[in-house]
C-alpha cells in the first residue's frame, strides 16, 4: 500500500502511550495498609483463613449453646425465639463464613502454587473477592448488635416464613443482603480460579498432570459459577417480596412457597458438593505423601470428581421428598441420589489403595485424613439411608439428618481442612506442629465429634424433629441428648486445644527446612514461607507429582532451571502486580450500600452505590500494571540500582 | 513508514496463556456461563408461574403490545451490530471507527432501554399492570427489569470506553477490553431474544 495515501482506514499513527490514571500506587511491604490493599494470593489466603477460623469458633459457640439448651429436657436456657436465631446463624456461620473462606484460603495460598504460577489470573480481582466476603460476614452477623436480632429463619430461609407476613423484622433482610454479597464473592473468585487453572499452567503441566486439589478446585469453581445464580435469584425474589410486595412466595396472589425450596435447593445441593469436594482434594494430596506412594486410580479419581459436581445439579430434590412432588419426581430424584454415592463410593476405594501397600507415616495430616475416610463413609451411609424415599419419609426433619450432614461436614470437610492446616502450616509459615499436641487436638476432637453425633442417628429414627428448642422429658430422648452436650464440649475442648496449639506453632514452633513431608507437589518446591514472587524459575513440569519427578531427576531439572532462568531475566525480569486500594474501596460501597438497602434507606443506598463505582472505575482506569523485579543467586530481590545495571 | 492497513497485533492467540485465550476473554465467557443460570432461573420462574396461573392473573395477550416490543427487539439487535463493528474497527487499530461504532450502539441501547420505560409505564397506568398486584406483574417486571438493568450496565461501560478513548489511552493493544464489553453486549442481546419468545411470543402460539 503506498505510504503516501492517507485514508480512513489506516490507523492514525499511535502518539507515546499515555500513563493510565493512577491515584495512588500503594507501596507498603508492611503494617495494616500493606495487608488491606494487598492483591497477593499468599496473603489474600491467609486473610480467609484467618476470618474463616474466627467465624468457625464463632459458629462453635452458637453450636455449644444449642447443646446447653437441649442437654435435659424443658430446659429454659434460651427462648424459642434466641433459639430459631442460634441454628439460623450457627448453619450459616459454618457454611458460609468457616468451612468456604477455609476452602478459599488454601484454594488461594496453594493452587497457584501447585500450577507455577507466580499468581491468579486476576490478583485485585482475588483481593475484591476477600473484603466483599467480610462485607457479606458483617452484614450477615451485624444484627446480633441491633434491635431486630440476628437472622432467625433457618440456614435455608424457607418461604413463606420468610416473608414480611411472618417475620417483618429486618434480621432476614441482613440475611438476604449478606448472602448476596457472600455469592458475589464467591463466584468472583471462582472465575478467578478458573481462568487460572486453564490459562496459567506451567509448560508441560497438563490437565491430566494436575495435583488433585487443583483439579477439585477447578470442579468446585464451576460448582460456584453455575449454581450461586439461583439462590441469587431465589434471595431477589424474596427480597422483592419482603421489599416491593412481588407475589413470587405470596399465596393469596397466587404465589408458591414450594418454588423458594426448589430454587434454594437446586443451589444448595451442589453447594454441599462445593464444601465436600475441596476437602476430597486435599486428602488426595495428603495420602500418597504419608503413604510414600502416588494416588491410585488418578484418573479416575479426577473424572469422579468431575461426574459428582455434574451429578450434584441432578439431586436437589430429595431435600423435598415429604413435599408431595409425587411419584414420579420422587422415584427420578431417590435415582439420582443413590447414583451419585457411585463415584464417592470410587474415591474411596482408590483412596485406601492408595494407602494398600504403601510406607505409612502416621503424622497429625495423615491421621485427620484417615479419620475422614471413616467418618465420611458413616456419614454417607446415612446419606444412601436418606436417598429412599421412604425411609426419608421417618428420616426427614429428624435428628437423623442432623447426624448425616455433620457426618459429612465434620467428619468430611473439616477433618480435611484441619489436617490442610497441620500439612500446609510448614509451607505457609515455616514451622511445623508438634505432633504430640497435634495428635492430642485429634483424639479429642474425634472423640468429641463421635459422641456427639452418634447418638443422633437414634434420637432422629426414635422421633426427635429438628429445631425444636426444647422435648419433653418423656420421649425417650433424655439420654441421648445429654451425651451429645458432653460430647460437643468435648468436642469444644479438642477445637480449642487446636487452635492453641497452631496458634503456639505460629509464633514459637519448631521452624522447619524445605520439604519437612517429602511431598510430590510443586508447592513444596520452593522456600517455607515462600517468597513473595513464588518461583525464582517457573517450573516446567515433566510428569504428575512434578516435584517428586524433580527430586528423582535432579541434574536433567537443575539445566532446564539455568536455562529458563537466564531465559527469563534477559525478558526484563519477574512481573510482579502492583498492590491497589480500589478492590477494598468497592468492597466497602458494597457494605455500606447493602446495610442501607436492607433498611430502605434510599440516601445511604446511593452514597454505597456511587462508592462501589467509583471503586470500579478507577480500578479499570488505574490498569493490570506492575513492575519487575531480578533475583540473586539467593533469590534475593535486586535494588533498583541493581536492576539499573542489567 | 509501513501503513497499518492490517491489524498487526494477533488478536485471536495469547501465546502467554495455557490455552491460547487471552485471560479476559475467558474471565467474560466463564461470567456468562454463571449470568446465564441467572437469567435461566428468572426465566424458569416465569414460566412456572405462566403454568399455573391463579385465577385474576391479568392475560398477557391483553396486556403486551408486540408491534412495540418487535421494533425495541430489532434495535437491540441492531445495537450488536454496531459493537461487532466496533470490535472490528479496534482490532485494526482503528480508534475514530471504534468511537462512532460505540456512539451507535449506546445510542440504540438507550433507545431499547427508552421503549422498555415507556411500556412499563403503559403497562402501569393504562394496562392496570403492577409488580404487585398479580403473579404476572411480578415475574414480567422482575425479569425484564433484571434485563434492562443489564442493558443499563452495558450503557454505562460503553459510555465510560466512549469518553475514555479520548484520552489517547484506547489503542490496538486495548481491543481485548473492547471485544470483552461485545461479549457481554451480545449476551444481553440473546438473552433478550429468549426473553421475548418465552415471555411474549409464547402466548400467541
Amino acid at each position: 500500500m503506498d505510504a503516501t495515501v492517507k485514508s480512513s482506514f489506516i490507523a492514525e499513527q499511535p502518539k507515546a502511550p499515555a500513563k493510565p490514571l493512577v491515584l495512588w500506587r500503594p507501596s507498603a511491604k508492611t503494617g495494616l495498609i500493606s495487608w488491606l490493599t494487598t492483591v497477593d494470593h499468599k496473603r489474600i489466603g491467609i486473610m480467609y483463613g484467618l476470618f474463616a477460623i474466627f467465624f468457625f469458633l464463632v459458629g462453635g459457640i452458637e453450636a455449644l449453646l444449642i447443646r446447653l439448651q437441649l442437654a435435659v429436657p424443658n430446659n429454659d436456657i434460651l427462648t424459642a425465639h434466641q433459639y430459631n436465631t442460634l441454628f439460623t446463624m450457627h448453619g450459616t456461620t459454618m457454611i458460609f463464613l468457616a468451612v468456604m473462606p477455609l476452602g478459599s484460603a488454601f484454594f488461594n495460598f496453594i493452587m497457584p502454587l501447585q500450577i507455577g504460577a507466580r499468581d491468579v489470573a486476576f490478583p485485585r480481582l482475588n483481593a475484591f473477592s476477600l473484603w466483599t466476603f467480610v462485607a457479606g460476614a458483617i452484614i450477615v452477623n451485624i444484627g446480633w448488635f441491633l434491635p431486630e436480632g440476628a437472622p432467625d429463619g433457618g440456614w435455608f430461609g424457607y418461604a413463606p416464613l420468610t416473608s414480611k407476613t411472618f417475620i417483618p423484622r429486618h434480621s432476614i433482610d441482613f440475611w438476604v443482603m449478606g448472602l448476596q454479597l457472600l455469592g458475589v464473592a464467591s463466584i468472583a473468585a471462582a472465575l478467578n480460579f478458573i481462568v487460572t487453572i486453564i490459562n496459567m499452567r506451567a509448560p508441560g503441566l497438563t490437565m491430566m498432570r494436575l495435583p488433585v486439589f487443583t483439579w477439585m478446585t477447578l470442579i468446585t469453581s464451576f460448582l460456584i459459577v453455575l449454581s450461586f445464580p439461583a439462590i441469587t435469584i431465589a434471595l431477589v425474589e424474596l427480597m422483592m417480596d419482603r421489599q416491593f410486595g412481588t407475589n413470587f412466595f405470596e399465596v393469596s396472589n397466587g404465589g408458591m412457597p414450594i418454588l423458594w425450596q426448589h430454587l434454594f435447593w437446586i443451589f444448595g445441593h451442589p453447594e454441599v458438593y462445593i464444601l465436600i469436594l475441596p476437602a476430597m482434594g486435599i486428602v488426595s494430596e495428603i495420602l500418597p505423601t504419608f503413604a510414600r506412594k502416588p494416588l491410585f486410580g488418578y484418573p479416575i479419581v479426577v473424572f469422579s470428581g468431575a461426574c459428582i459436581g455434574f451429578l450434584g445439579f441432578a439431586v436437589w430434590s430429595h431435600h423435598m421428598f415429604t413435599t408431595g412432588m409425587g411419584t414420579v419426581a420422587t422415584a427420578a430424584f431417590s435415582l439420582a441420589t443413590m447414583a451419585i454415592a457411585v463415584p464417592t463410593g470410587v474415591k474411596i476405594f482408590n483412596w485406601i489403595g492408595t494407602i494398600w501397600g504403601g510406607h505409612l507415616k502416621m503424622r497429625t495430616p495423615m491421621m485427620f485424613a484417615l479419620g475422614f475416610i471413616w467418618m465420611f463413609m458413616i456419614g454417607g451411609f446415612s446419606g444412601v439411608m436418606h436417598s429412599a424415599a421412604p425411609a426419608d419419609a421417618q428420616q426427614q426433619d429428624s435428628y437423623f439428618v442432623i447426624a448425616h450432614f455433620h457426618y459429612v461436614l465434620i467428619g468430611g470437610s473439616i477433618f480435611a481442612l484441619l489436617a490442610a492446616i497441620h500439612f500446609w502450616f510448614p509451607l505457609m509459615f515455616g514451622r511445623k506442629v508438634s505432633e504430640f499436641w497435634g495428635k492430642l487436638s485429634f483424639w479429642a476432637i474425634f472423640v468429641g465429634f463421635n459422641v456427639t453425633f452418634f447418638p443422633m442417628h437414634f434420637l432422629g429414627l426414635n422421633g426427635m424433629p429438628r429445631r425444636t428448642f426444647t422435648y419433653d422429658g418423656n420421649m425417650g430422648w433424655n439420654s441421648a441428648n445429654l451425651i451429645a452436650t458432653v460430647g460437643a464440649f468435648i468436642l469444644g475442648v479438642g477445637i480449642a486445644l487446636y487452635f492453641a496449639v497452631v496458634i503456639y506453632t505460629f509464633f514459637k514452633g519448631e521452624k522447619t527446612s524445605r520439604d519437612p513431608w517429602d511431598g510430590r507437589t510443586l508447592e513444596w518446591s520452593i522456600d517455607t514461607p515462600p517468597r513473595e514472587y513464588n518461583f525464582a524459575v517457573i517450573p516446567t513440569v515433566h510428569a504428575r507429582d512434578a516435584f517428586w519427578y524433580e527430586k528423582h531427576h535432579k541434574e536433567e531439572i537443575a539445566k532446564e532451571k539455568a536455562e529458563h532462568a537466564q531465559a527469563e531475566d534477559s525478558h526484563g525480569g519477574i512481573h510482579m502486580p502492583f498492590q491497589s486500594v480500589w478492590p477494598l474501596v468497592a468492597s466497602v460501597g458494597a457494605l455500606v450500600g447493602g446495610i442501607a438497602a436492607c433498611y430502605h434507606n434510599l440516601a445511604w443506598s446511593l452514597v454505597g452505590l456511587v462508592i462501589l463505582l467509583a471503586g470500579i472505575f478507577l480500578w479499570a482506569l488505574e490498569g493490570a500494571d506492575g513492575y519487575h523485579i531480578h533475583l540473586d543467586k539467593d533469590g534475593n530481590i535486586l535494588d533498583e540500582d541493581a536492576h539499573a545495571k542489567h | 513508514m509501513s501503513s497499518h492497513a492490517t491489524a498487526t497485533l494477533d488478536h485471536h492467540n495469547d501465546p502467554t496463556t495455557s490455552t491460547g485465550i487471552p485471560n479476559k476473554k475467558l474471565l467474560m465467557w466463564a461470567f456468562l456461563a454463571s449470568d446465564c443460570m441467572f437469567f435461566g432461573t428468572l426465566i424458569s420462574t416465569h414460566m412456572i408461574y405462566r403454568l399455573h396461573p391463579p385465577p385474576g392473573n391479568p392475560d398477557p395477550r391483553a396486556v403486551f403490545d408486540i408491534p412495540l416490543t418487535s421494533f425495541s427487539t430489532f434495535i437491540l439487535l441492531m445495537s450488536s451490530l454496531m459493537m461487532a463493528l466496533a470490535v472490528n474497527a479496534i482490532q485494526k487499530g482503528n480508534v475514530r471507527s471504534m468511537r462512532f461504532s460505540l456512539l451507535t450502539t449506546i445510542f440504540f441501547g438507550l433507545i431499547f432501554l427508552g421503549c422498555q420505560v415507556y411500556e412499563f409505564s403503559h403497562f402501569v397506568h393504562d394496562k392496570g399492570l403492577t409488580i404487585s398486584n398479580s403473579i404476572l406483574g411480578s415475574t414480567f417486571y422482575t425479569l425484564t427489569g433484571t434485563h434492562g438493568l443489564h442493558v443499563l450496565i452495558g450503557v454505562i461501560w460503553l459510555t465510560a470506553m466512549y469518553f475514555y478513548s479520548f484520552t489517547g489511552r484506547v489503542t490496538e493493544k486495548q481491543a481485548i477490553d473492547v471485544e470483552s464489553m461485545g461479549l457481554y453486549w451480545h449476551f444481553v442481546d440473546i438473552v433478550w431474544i429468549v426473553i421475548f419468545t418465552v415471555v411474549y411470543l409464547l402466548e400467541y402460539l
